[in-house]
């Protein structure tokens, strides 16, 4: 059976592209775009990992994920978030909201595929 | 006796300038050349009669000679050492200072002034890069062109077969991606072109915005005026002002001068003229309540018509007594910003909040009154007005939404008279923005300052 990944990120073109290398990879993918409803969207979805960007319209991806690691449900659902920033601390903050796994834009879409394999692997 | 010292440099000054040896001057004044040296070099007093007749000699009045520099030159010390108060300058002996070492009160007062141009200098580049929301949004803009662009290209350049659908689907969005990432890559450069000057030319639409206001001294005379057509007014006001740039600029223009013309309506010039001209003292004229009271018109458009007086009236009726003004909404974002001198605004990002502006969105309707100071600037002192007033219509069941402002006046014995000493007693002690601080231990810190703690 085929795993399940949930896109939350706004770029439709970015979206566009990993959803294909995913699918693929052999992935099943799902998308969702915006930041407001991303957590009930999830629960609802149960993906096996969520690929979550910072920036999204309606609400920050920390946020998001600080929401999600307080659920019994989504509390150990790996999650690998992506952001255009670099810094340390906005590393230091994925990683204190509880990111399985950190990626900066611009990245590779081998990485992409490493990353998720293995967050799914663990 | 700074005068005496003081005023010998200028006698030299003034003599080379018109080209007289020391003998000459010494000469018509009546005394030797060697005691005129001794006097150009600061080493005797002078004064009376000997100063009627220096002045005379070099054509010039005897207070010319005596006064204004001297007094800068001490306020400026007395600025300096206010500025660094844990070191504890013998503040009473400043006059001694610049009497017996000018040349090196002058180096103070030049190295002072230059930490405020540097320290101005700091604070706008670091806020620049770390608050500004245009920088942010562009980069953010860049890089998800960037990421698209590479993931896709990837994609095709991949040896696997690819369907011809998808294929195509992908040329189209590299070809959107890549004229994206132009458009904002130009954007990006020519901002990040002036963003190392302190008065970098126009980019962001909050820089158009406030260049716009500034350039217009925050009147607007064509709006002040009797008119059915105010829409074209303003169209026109914003279409002719080549500050504004940017299609968000012109839309914050248009807010903000639909706004005034409201203002205006509610609260004509002449009025508010007359009732500030009735005023029993200078800072009853600015007043925000007592004009209100006396006006019928609410406390905050009292203040945004006091920030849009015109420059030349203001002066008239109230010399040397500019305002200040900060607005901001509900989530603490500035709005609105007329600077004052001496009173710093952050240009970007969160203000001190130690601010009586953020006090008034807790007490909404409850008119404030503070004196404040602001931390490692001169120790001058201001009043400060502040009121939170709903914005938009009423409606039932429905919680408003506040704005506050803030009316900022330079205390001075102008403004209060013989009771500013009272007002020196106790002042508030805020700051501009945690970044550019200095107070220690204050427990409004949101983050270290770049002043005390370095980057």
């Amino acid at each position: 059976m085929a795993r399940h990944v949930l896109i939350i990120e706004d770029e439709p073109n970015i979206i566009e592209a990993i959803s294909f290398i995913l699918t693929r990879d052999g992935w099943q993918v799902d998308t969702h775009s915006n930041g407001h409803d991303a957590v009930d969207v999830v629960r609802a979805r149960a993906p096996d990992l969520v690929i979550l960007d910072v920036m999204l319209p309606g609400r920050s991806g920390y946020d998001i994920l600080t929401d999600l690691r307080a659920g019994a449900d989504t509390r150990d659902l790996p999650i690998l978030m992506l952001t255009a920033r670099g810094q340390a601390r906005d590393r230091e903050l994925a990683e204190k909201a509880g990111a399985s796994r950190f990626m900066t834009k611009p990245f590779s879409n081998a990485d992409v595929i490493e990353a998720l394999n293995a967050l799914v692997a663990k | 006796m700074p005068q005496r010292q003081l005023t010998g440099g200028r006698i030299r000054e003034r003599r080379i300038a018109l080209g007289l040896r020391q003998a000459d001057l010494a000469k018509q004044a009546g005394i030797s050349a060697s005691y005129l040296n001794l006097i150009e070099h600061n080493r005797r007093r002078i004064g009376g009669k000997l100063l009627l007749d220096l002045s005379a000699a070099l054509g010039v009045e005897p207070s010319a000679l005596t006064e204004g520099a001297e007094a800068a030159l001490i306020a400026t010390l007395r600025e300096a050492a206010s500025a660094v108060p844990h070191v504890q300058p013998e503040t009473e002996a400043i006059e001694d200072l610049a009497a017996r070492f000018p040349g090196w009160a002058g180096v103070l007062v030049e190295r002072h002034r230059r930490v405020l141009t540097l320290e101005r200098t700091v604070e706008q580049l670091a806020d620049r890069l770390t608050h500004d929301p245009y920088l942010a949004a562009s980069m953010h803009e860049v890089l998800s062109s960037v990421t698209a662009i590479r993931s896709t290209a990837a994609i095709l350049v991949d040896p696997r077969e690819i369907e011809p659908e998808w294929r195509d689907r992908f040329h189209r969005n590299i070809n959107e991606d890549a004229a994206r990432l132009a458009r904002s890559a130009q954007a990006l450069v020519a901002y990040l072109d002036g963003a190392g000057k302190a008065d970098a030319a126009l980019s962001s639409p909050q820089d158009e915005m406030e260049r716009f206001l500034t350039r217009r001294g925050h009147h607007f005379a064509e709006l002040e005026e009797e008119c059915t057509a105010h829409d074209r007014v303003i169209a026109a006001i914003i279409e002719g002002d080549e500050a504004l740039q940017s299609a968000s600029a012109r839309a914050q223009a248009r807010v903000y001068l639909e706004r005034y013309r409201m203002d205006a309506e509610r609260l004509p010039l002449a009025r508010l003229q007359a009732a500030r001209g009735a005023a029993s003292t200078a800072e009853e004229g600015l007043d925000p309540l007592h004009l209100s009271a006396r006006l019928g018109v609410d406390p905050a458009t009292v203040m945004r018509r006091l920030a849009s007086l015109p420059v030349a009236d203001d002066r008239e009726t109230s010399p040397q007594m500019p305002v200040g003004l900060v607005s901001c909404d509900a989530s603490g974002t500035l709005l609105l910003r007329r600077a004052l001198d001496g009173f710093a605004l952050p240009r970007f990002g969160a203000a001190c909040p130690r601010w009586p502006l953020f006090a008034a969105l807790s007490r909404p309707m409850t008119p404030l009154r503070q004196t404040l100071r602001q931390s490692g600037r001169h120790g001058r002192l201001f009043r400060a007005y502040a009121i939170a007033q709903p914005v938009g219509q009423a409606d039932y069941n429905a919680d408003p939404l506040f704005e506050a402002h803030m009316l900022i006046l330079p205390l001075s014995q102008d403004t209060v008279g013989p009771a500013l000493d009272a007002e020196t007693a106790a002042p508030r002690e805020v700051g501009v923005s945690c970044r550019i601080c200095p107070a220690r231990d204050c427990e409004g810190r949101r983050e270290p300052s770049i002043l005390t703690d370095g980057f």
